[in-house]
């Protein structure tokens, strides 16, 4: 049986990791807020400098996902599964990379006009060569990622996935990562357990 | 993995509408490939596999939309597919959708103006065909990168197999505009001239136009046909715009498709290649088949024919596979004549006819993600 081992959610300006917050930095937009929860981390990366804001973000809700109580040890690189997905595929970079065209157009940006570029960001940080899958809903889907990773776990494709939302268009953004493994843990992965902790910042707690 | 049957099938390309045209064209040796004026998509001429300029440009659909409705159209028509039916699933494979609308928007406008981007949106155009169709369930989008139409095959498969659905309509479809063009550019990634897939001269890509359907099902009436039996996803975790330099990572995903198809290397009869022809590419494949022991497996790469179709190019080419098995008969890799990988392969330089039992189709795409799966009859 799949259990949900570990969550992180980025959104409306805080960082949630496991249920609770854990950092909002005092007065932070857009680009500024990714700079702030960047330094939070306190790891020296010089690439994450270059990632668009999808990715950007994906990888900072990854970095800090993993940090509670992944352990790499326990898997090869082939069995650890990334499998996201958002409604905005990449419009955003789309955008910026159109922009460029009238001039000279550039291919560091047109290489993030792909929405998986996020999880290639993860799977080289990380060092993860499994399963890879990016999926488009106008909404998030739980019970159809739950579903997929299911199937990926039950099959023995993977052996762990970090799966989720990632969506960024403008001044919107929602990260939410679900590390899921399989044995131990309080929550079943199932629909219904993605959801809620999915909703976790329209709670009032 | 449980069988899962192919119900039906269709090409929409340049060089036909239909399965059955397009595979008479490609024995026949006819590329879409050609030489193209139209200063609306690049300031100089460039060749590509594209439609005629006034192709989808009319009605309510965009002209990605059209492709894919045309092209699912003909698949559930030939298979007498009730898209209605609760056990049916609509899976839909692209890159850049429908980007070309950006292209004629103000600067910004797709982030800034709501209509426009939830015009754009990938689950938009999906909501649309399926409402059109009247399919029952929602439809699912996968966008990731080059291995996309693969990967779209493969979550049908892994749906059916998992028992989620009985029947599964999967479809891909991109369309080249300013924005793909200009891209590829930017990498120095795009040929002068038709492409040469693994050739000593290979110079880059040409991109292509077009959309392809595959029908699957384990229902029992669909038993006997050929199947799909595997498949694997996997990363490099190398560079996000370049393969790995030792092609161990696909190596990895063959390796992982031919043991959940049940197959050793010996048994598969033919490759049909991502062969993009850019010198990166087809080396590190090169590499992979090797190390994966199908160095003397009969190979070819269909990207001379109908350039590289993004988001389609897993189902057009693995839908050729499909028809390459139903006649035995391997078509030649266009385009090559001179080995110019470290590790040579059995490039198919003539038509070959063979009896074609289990055959594999593998693609890689930026990001660094590689794809397969394996077909048999």
């Amino acid at each position: 049986m799949e259990h949900i081992t570990a969550t992180c959610i980025i959104s409306d300006h805080i960082v949630y990791t496991n249920g609770k917050a854990v950092f909002e930095p005092p007065s932070a937009e857009g680009q500024d807020f990714l700079l702030s929860v960047y330094q939070h981390t306190g790891v020296q990366y010089p690439k994450f400098y270059k990632m668009d804001n999808l990715s950007k973000l994906g990888w900072l809700a990854c970095e800090l996902l993993l940090r509670q109580g992944f352990r790499s040890a326990d898997y090869r690189p082939e069995e650890v599964a990334v499998v996201l997905s958002n409604a905005n595929a990449s419009l955003d970079t789309d955008d910026k990379y159109f922009a460029t065209v009238k001039d000279i157009p550039s291919p560091a940006v047109f290489v993030y006009t792909l929405p998986n570029i996020m999880i290639g960001e993860i799977c080289i940080r990380h060092h993860f060569k499994g399963e890879n899958a990016f999926f488009i809903f106008e909404s998030f889907n739980a019970a159809f990622l739950a579903q997929y990773v299911h199937g990926l776990m039950a099959s023995g494709s993977a052996r762990a996935c970090i799966c989720g939302w990632v969506d960024v268009l403008g001044e919107e953004y929602k990260a939410a990562l679900f590390l899921v493994e399989e044995a131990g843990g309080a929550t079943p992965l199932s629909a219904e357990n993605i959801n809620q902790l999915f909703q976790i910042n329209t709670r009032h707690e | 993995m449980k069988d899962i049957f192919v119900v039906s099938d269709n090409i929409v390309s340049p060089l036909g509408a239909t399965t059955a045209e397009n595979f008479s064209r490609l024995k026949a040796g006819i590329s879409a490939v050609r030489r193209h004026e139209r200063p609306a998509m690049a300031d100089e001429p460039f060749y590509a596999a594209l439609f005629d300029p006034e192709t989808g440009t009319s009605g309510p659909y965009t002209k990605f939309e059209q492709l894919l409705l045309v092209s699912i159209s003909d698949a559930i028509g030939n298979g007498h597919i009730d898209p209605r039916d609760p056990r049916t699933i609509l899976i839909l494979s692209t890159t850049k959708g429908n980007i070309s609308l950006l292209e004629t928007a103000p600067a910004g406008s797709a982030t800034a103006d709501p209509w426009l981007n939830r015009r754009m949106a990938l689950h938009t155009s999906a909501r649309l065909i399926a409402d059109h169709f009247h399919f029952a369930n929602t439809p699912v989008v996968i966008s990731n990168a080059c291995i996309s139409g693969i990967l779209a095959l493969l979550t049908a498969m892994r749906l059916i197999d998992s028992g989620s659905y009985d029947m599964a309509v999967v479809a891909g479809a991109d369309v080249i505009s300013k924005f793909v063009l200009s891209g590829f550019g930017s990498f120095q990634a795009i040929s002068p001239g038709p492409c040469r897939p693994f050739d000593l001269s290979r110079d880059g890509i040409n991109l292509g136009e077009g959309a392809g359907t595959i029908v699957l099902s384990s229902r029992e009436k669909y038993h006997g046909g050929i199947r799909f039996r595997g498949g694997a996803v996997g990363n490099d975790a190398n560079h996000i715009s370049g393969p790995s330099r030792t092609g161990q990572e696909l190596c990895q995903v063959i390796n992982k498709s031919l043991a959940e198809a049940g197959l050793t290397a010996g048994e598969i009869g033919f490759i049909s290649a991502h062969g993009t022809a850019t010198l990166y590419n087809d080396e590190m494949e090169a590499k992979a088949i090797t190390m994966a022991g199908l160095q003397s497996v009969p190979v070819n790469s269909l990207k001379a024919y109908y350039g590289h179709t993004l988001g389609a190019a897993g189902l057009i080419e693995s839908i050729v596979t499909l028809q390459s098995m139903r006649e035995n008969l391997v078509l030649p890799s266009l385009g090559f004549e001179d080995n110019g990988v470290s590790m040579p392969l059995n490039i198919c330089s003539s038509l070959l006819h063979t009896s074609l039992y289990s055959c594999l189709k593998t693609a890689s795409g930026f990001g660094g993600c590689n794809a397969a799966v394996v077909m048999s009859q």
